[in-house]
């Protein structure tokens, strides 16, 4: 069950703000997105999420058509409710996905002795562990993550890498936006270019240097 | 669906939810109806049905435009829609946890605040059911603007331009079937009608919502 994308390409407004190589992820792989600001690496994970329509080609999970109902995404918002409690948070999306083993995924991230703090209390740093944590309740295989080790510190990042590598050892597929340098399993790298930089550049006139 | 239904109850009664606000603006607008028109409980009793129904309609609104956008704003909207129950469950689930945080609290303080307004007695039945018929029609149509209106600043403005004269039949059949009671007529007719309007929100208000969710998220 790889993930194959097509000759996508998405527009906003008319505009093309994404022109993905064509690329392939098997079970097991994780595949890194790389590309300068405003290359369509964010809009690349919603299209492959299916919260973005392709303007063109497609991407599918092979042998289920949509990836998005398979797909846990982690975008740069943590969709964390500050006037719940962190289990509570975290029960939340497990309901909600059938239920998955909330206790085990805040020892994971290390809430355990934060989880019956309101999430309004949290740091930046578990705030975004406790936005990664759904990840491992939701129960899907394919992981979207939008810059997932932002705010997080050297010891969060590298445990996180370690349960991305668990991840992709027990068959999952990961797609990882980061500027930081992650650890991330084998898997192809996907650079992606601006498209349509000339048109983008005559609209703008801070990249057209008129400042 | 039922997680999120029981998610948006507990959210509602906390810091910043909209459900006791609700509730207190309702009293509060009704309650100022005397004291700017003046006690003559005749003139009172006249518009008692219509001055409720409208108040109800305008502290359903109040909270309406959070329905959709505080999830929107926190990352929350684009999970729900991405989890298993369909996104026109997920509506269904918000906008029967909104009535019963919104709509539910002013049908059982209808009668408090009817005394007030000198209704009628014999019509005290009648505004709690027609309360209670027609307030879910309010939740169901007031999430197809809310989620119209998602993901736009200051939205809340527009939201109440989109949605309220969609509740002119609620508010029409509502109000004349106070009336109706109060001048000792029978209001079944009324009352039956603004069952049927919310049923027919029931039935369209999901997917209509649910489509312009998607729209706006893309």
């Amino acid at each position: 069950m790889a993930l194959v994308a097509e000759r996508v390409t998405a527009e906003r407004g008319g505009r093309r703000v994404l022109a993905a190589p064509d690329f392939r992820v098997e079970p097991g792989e994780a595949a890194l997105v790389t590309g300068p600001n405003g290359a369509g690496k964010s809009t690349l994970l919603r299209v492959i999420a299916g919260l973005l329509s392709a303007a063109t080609g497609r991407v599918t999970l092979e042998g289920a058509e949509a990836p998005g109902e398979r797909a846990a995404y982690a975008g740069h918002l943590d969709a964390v409710k500050p006037q719940l409690s962190v289990r509570a948070n975290l029960a939340f999306w497990a309901r909600l996905h059938g239920g998955g083993d909330v206790e085990a995924a805040l020892a994971r991230f290390g809430l355990a002795e934060a989880a019956e703090e309101p999430a309004g209390w949290l740091s930046a740093g578990r705030r975004r562990r406790l936005g990664l944590a759904r990840l491992l309740v939701t129960g899907r295989p394919l992981w979207l993550l939008d810059e997932p080790t932002v705010s997080l510190d050297a010891a969060s990042a590298e445990a996180f890498a370690g349960l991305v590598a668990a991840h992709c050892a027990g068959g999952g597929i990961v797609v990882a936006v980061s500027h930081t340098p992650l650890a991330l399993p084998a898997g192809p790298r996907i650079a992606l270019a601006p498209p349509g930089r000339a048109e983008a550049e005559a609209a703008d006139p801070f990249l057209a240097g008129a400042w | 669906m039922r997680a999120l239904f029981l998610r948006d109850l507990v959210l509602a009664f906390r810091l910043g939810g909209g459900g006791p606000m609700a509730a207190a603006f309702f009293a509060m607008a009704t309650l100022l109806l005397p004291i700017g028109i003046g006690g003559s409980p005749e003139a009172l009793s006249r518009i008692a049905g219509g001055a409720l129904w409208v108040s109800a309609l305008l502290a359903c609104l109040l909270s309406l435009d959070r329905l959709f956008q505080a999830d929107w704003e926190d990352g929350s909207l684009d999970l729900i829609l991405l989890a298993p129950p369909a996104p026109e469950l997920a509506v269904l689930a918000k906008a029967a946890a909104h009535w019963l945080t919104t709509g539910a609290p002013l049908v059982i303080l209808s009668p408090l605040l009817a005394l007030t307004l000198s209704l009628d007695p014999a019509a005290y039945l009648t505004l709690i059911l027609s309360l209670l018929v027609g307030t879910p029609a309010l939740s169901l149509i007031g999430s197809i603007g809310a989620a119209l209106t998602v993901g736009v600043r200051r939205g809340g403005l527009l939201l109440s331009l989109l949605v309220l004269p969609l509740y002119l039949p609620t508010l029409i059949l509502g109000a004349r079937a106070v009336e109706r009671a109060s001048t000792g007529l029978d209001p079944s007719a009324a009352l039956l009608l603004s069952g049927a309007a919310t049923l027919v929100a029931l039935a369209a208000a999901p997917f209509a919502a649910a489509a312009a969710l998607r729209v706006n998220l893309r």
